[in-house]
């Protein structure tokens, strides 16, 4: 049973000076089968980045359960990687040192460490990098170093904030299609959060669209662009009818949701 | 060749300010050429037109240099090494008749006379309306007024040229028709006058503690000289000279008597102390005015007449004997002039105030020369040097008494026949207080090095205490909440307010200043650090938590780094502060160090080490910031670029 499993999650957030309390999520239920590629989609507000850290075990939930591998989660672990949006990256490590890090903690010896870090290396397209400091990379290069420094740890679950959305679209694009093949070879969970549709829909063979006030998960699909865009190039997908139908549909349900937001206010 | 170079140092000025004007003129130059062609490549506000410009460094440094070999009359001395000593023979003739001078309205608008007649009429009208009710009888009140009355017309009296004594007015008349010699001497050739060989074996202007020497080395001097020694004896005839008259002497006479009289009276009758205090206060008060007048230095308003054209005469004689040396004042020689003094003649303004920078460094190189015993190093100790220290004191520093105290057993206690067997205890005790020999090594020192160890012991305590606490500060809420009130109540005190306080505790010697750095590095650090580690991203912490770092781990290799920029920048900022409490400290207490140094100079008036110490904590202090400058360019390449 090497699922990720969340019941009834729920979290509330209550301001110490007011004492006002806000439902950051509520009732939250899904199961990640081993290997499944989740994306999660909302207005901003909506919850899912606390679903996320909760996940991860920065946060403590309110109320409910989650369990990966049948042990509770309580506290961050090295079974589920994080990925943030600008990388986090150590900028006083050289990249080779920055991938070595999770390796490092765990004292894992040096002619083991140096062939793993050279391995993923390779894999993430940074092969000559290992010794320039990190603060000299472009930002796509910076969340390749992020990949690896994950992955080399070889966790159950990876778990991505955003992870390109500081990003320009041509480089958004080639490491859209980066997460595809990782998530193929690897045959790693990956939860995916995100701002953008298209990014949602490519990265996910499941999608939670997620609702705010309380966050809650709205809608789920299945879709079949993350098993295409392992064949097909990603630009094709993306003009197929049927991808534009899913986007339009999602977009005018994310419009809704916010224009309610907006009309609450 | 050190001898030579002290002694020509006139010389060796005068090469250097070539060089250095050359070198002004030629940057100034480069620096022009290049600002052409350069404002084409970058408009105005770029912050790339800062870079480079090194052609203008040079132009300002050699404009400094220039100006203070200007201000310090280092030009004058290098081109006119024989000026100083002249304008030292006009000074002793300026000093020989300034008791002259003092009496004639001529650096004062009025005569003395005048000055005198008006300060005291005003003075007695204040006595006459002031006068104490009860406490005089009234014969005695009467008495006192008309001691009053007397003064005034005393002053009448010498003020009446009827009155004045023909003896008197035939002195006057003598006094200005020598000085009306000496005015023809002066005008008269003087090149066929020759320096005695005495004057000509003088020490060079400023090569020794003596700035000037007495003796005339130019034929124009030992004519100033000789002036001088007559303008001499006239003076003193005139400091003799006194307005007598024979309607004055009776009133005197007459006066000094009623003033014996009350004097005497109050000692006869009984009376309080307290009108007892004022009586004697107010007869005292008549008294003083009436001395002040009977001495006959008043003059009637045209008894000077004559001997005040002599002096302008006089003095304009001497301006003109000075001929070129006016020109080489005026245009080298800025500031307030040469003053004589009984053994040497010094200069006076910026002279003074400012050394020339041969003669800083010439005593820059006295005080680094490490012979003790040939005058080197300053007050016994070297100004940087070495030393060879005995290991045992090394030992009794690092090792404190007490610690022998705790061990087991007691201290040896003197046997009945009087004969005392060192235990263990006693053996180690002996050890910890440095009481055996143990051999020497090699140490630095000096005031220099004083004062450095006293910054970097203070400093490496304030970096090993405060980094630790700074950085627990910046992520424990218990630490920042326990600590916080302490340090920063002490930390906005500014050091030197602490530095009595701490002197009378730890005493004046190192343990003192060394604690008062400390109490300042040590601030400064737990800020920086705290800073530094409170400065951490949130999600750098989360994902060194993810990568399976534990909480030991993330402090070590992710916090300590992080926060490593703040440190240096921290480090940096205590090193100048530290610096300079340090010299404030060592001025108000201590036997070594560059601050000791300077005080002893100030309180001697040694303005050229006071210079030397001001140059070299200036360069140590910049010393100390390019060496961190380039540390933190080494150590920490990624900061800002987080």
């Amino acid at each position: 049973m090497s699922d990720l499993i969340c019941k009834n999650l729920c979290m509330t957030f209550s301001n110490a000076q007011t004492g006002v309390k806000v439902e950051a999520l509520k009732d939250i239920n899904f199961t990640l089968k081993k290997g499944e590629l989740l994306s999660v989609l909302g207005p901003s507000g909506c919850g899912k980045t606390t679903l996320l850290n909760m996940i991860a075990g920065f946060l403590n939930p309110t109320s409910g359960s989650m369990t990966l591998n049948s042990t509770k989660i309580d506290g961050p672990s090295v079974e589920r990687g994080m990925v943030f949006q600008q990388g986090a990256l150590f900028e006083w490590l050289t990249v080779s040192k920055n991938v070595d890090f999770g390796l490092r903690m765990k004292k894992t010896s040096q002619g083991e460490s140096d062939s793993l870090v050279e391995k993923w290396l390779e894999i993430v397209g940074l092969q000559g990098f290992g010794n320039t400091p990190t603060y000299q990379l472009s930002g796509g290069m910076q969340q390749r170093v992020a990949l690896a420094r994950c992955l080399v740890n070889d966790p159950d679950v990876i778990l991505m904030d955003e992870p390109l959305g500081a990003l320009d679209a041509l480089t958004r694009e080639k490491m859209q299609s980066l997460i595809l093949e990782l998530w193929k070879e690897t045959g790693k969970t990956i939860l995916i959060i995100t701002h953008s549709v298209e990014e949602a829909l490519l990265l996910g063979e499941r999608l939670f669209v997620m609702a705010p006030r309380p966050g809650r998960i709205h809608k789920e699909y299945k879709l079949p662009f993350a098993e295409q865009g392992l064949q097909t190039p990603l630009r094709d997908i993306k003009q197929s009818p049927q991808f534009s139908e899913v986007r339009e549909e999602i977009l005018s349900m994310i419009w809704d949701m916010e224009e309610e937001i907006m009309g609450g206010a | 060749m050190l001898d030579w170079l002290s002694q020509e140092r006139a010389f060796i000025a005068s090469v250097i300010i070539v060089i250095l004007l050359i070198t002004l003129l030629w940057s100034i130059l480069v620096g022009l050429r290049q600002a052409t062609y350069r404002a084409k490549d970058q408009v105005f506000g770029d912050p790339e037109r800062t870079l480079g410009g090194w052609y203008w460094t040079l132009s300002g440094v050699s404009a400094i240099l220039l100006l203070w070999f200007y201000f310090s009359w280092g030009v004058g001395r290098a081109f006119f090494p024989e000026a100083g000593n002249e304008m030292c023979q006009v000074a002793k003739v300026e000093t020989a008749i300034a008791p002259i001078k003092a009496a004639l309205p001529i650096d004062s608008r009025y005569f003395k006379s005048t000055e005198l007649i008006v300060r005291n009429t005003e003075q007695l009208d204040v006595l006459e309306s002031n006068f104490p009710e009860g406490v005089f009888s009234e014969t005695e009140k009467e008495e006192l007024l008309n001691i009053i009355v007397s003064s005034r017309k005393i002053i009448g009296i010498f003020s009446d040229q009827d009155n004045q004594s023909l003896e008197s007015k035939l002195a006057i008349r003598d006094i200005s028709q020598d000085l009306d010699e000496l005015t023809d001497k002066l005008s008269k050739d003087y090149t066929k006058f020759n320096p005695s060989s005495e004057g000509l074996l003088q020490p060079n202007w400023g090569t020794t503690r003596i700035e000037l020497p007495l003796l005339p080395i130019t034929p124009k001097g030992v004519l100033f000289d000789d002036i001088s020694k007559h303008a001499e004896v006239l003076s003193q005839k005139f400091l003799k000279l006194r307005n007598n008259s024979a309607a004055a002497n009776s009133i005197i006479e007459a006066t000094k008597q009623q003033i014996k009289r009350l004097k005497l009276s109050n000692e006869a009758a009984d009376r309080s102390d307290e009108v007892l205090k004022e009586r004697k206060h107010y007869i005292k008060a008549v008294e003083r005015i009436f001395r002040r007048l009977d001495d006959g230095t008043i003059f009637p308003p045209q008894a000077l007449d004559e001997l005040n054209d002599s002096i302008k005469d006089f003095l304009r004689a001497i301006e003109g004997a000075k001929g070129n040396l006016r020109l080489v004042q005026a245009f080298f020689i800025p500031g307030a002039g040469v003053v004589k003094s009984k053994t040497q003649c010094t200069e006076q303004g910026s002279g003074r105030w400012l050394p020339k920078p041969t003669d800083v460094v010439a005593k820059f190189l006295l005080l680094a020369n490490p012979n003790l015993e040939n005058g080197g190093g300053y007050k016994g100790t070297t100004l940087f040097w070495w030393d060879w220290i005995e290991i045992a004191d090394l030992v009794s520093f690092l090792i404190p008494d007490f610690l022998i105290d705790l061990l087991p057993g007691d201290y040896g206690v003197h046997s009945e026949q009087g004969l005392f067997v060192p235990n263990y205890k006693d053996k180690l005790q002996a050890f910890a207080q440095g009481d055996v020999y143990l051999g020497v090594i090699p140490m630095l020192d000096g005031h220099i090095w004083d004062s450095l160890f006293r910054v970097l012991v203070a400093l490496a305590l304030g970096i090993f205490l405060g980094v630790p606490l700074g950085i627990y500060m910046g992520i424990s809420r218990f630490f920042k909440s326990f600590f916080d009130p302490i340090i920063e109540l002490y930390r906005p005190v500014p050091p030197l307010a602490w530095a009595p306080l701490i002197l009378t505790i730890f005493g004046i010697q190192d343990d003192g200043k060394i604690f008062l750095l400390f109490m300042v590095a040590f601030a400064i650090m737990v800020i920086s650090a705290r800073t530094g580690a409170s400065g951490t991203q949130l999600s750098k912490i989360r994902a060194s938590h993810s990568l399976g770092a534990s909480n030991r781990q993330i402090l070590r290799y992710v916090i300590l780094p992080n926060a490593l920029p703040e440190i240096l920048t921290g480090i940096r900022i205590a090193i100048g502060v530290c610096w300079g409490t340090l010299v404030a400290a060592e001025m108000l207490a201590g036997t070594t160090g560059i601050g000791f140094i300077e005080n002893v100079a100030r309180t001697v008036s040694d303005y050229e080490l006071i210079w030397v110490t001001i140059l070299i904590m200036g360069l140590l202090g910049l010393a100390f910031d390019l060496l961190m400058r380039l540390i933190i360019s080494r150590t920490i390449p990624w900061r800002g670029k987080g």
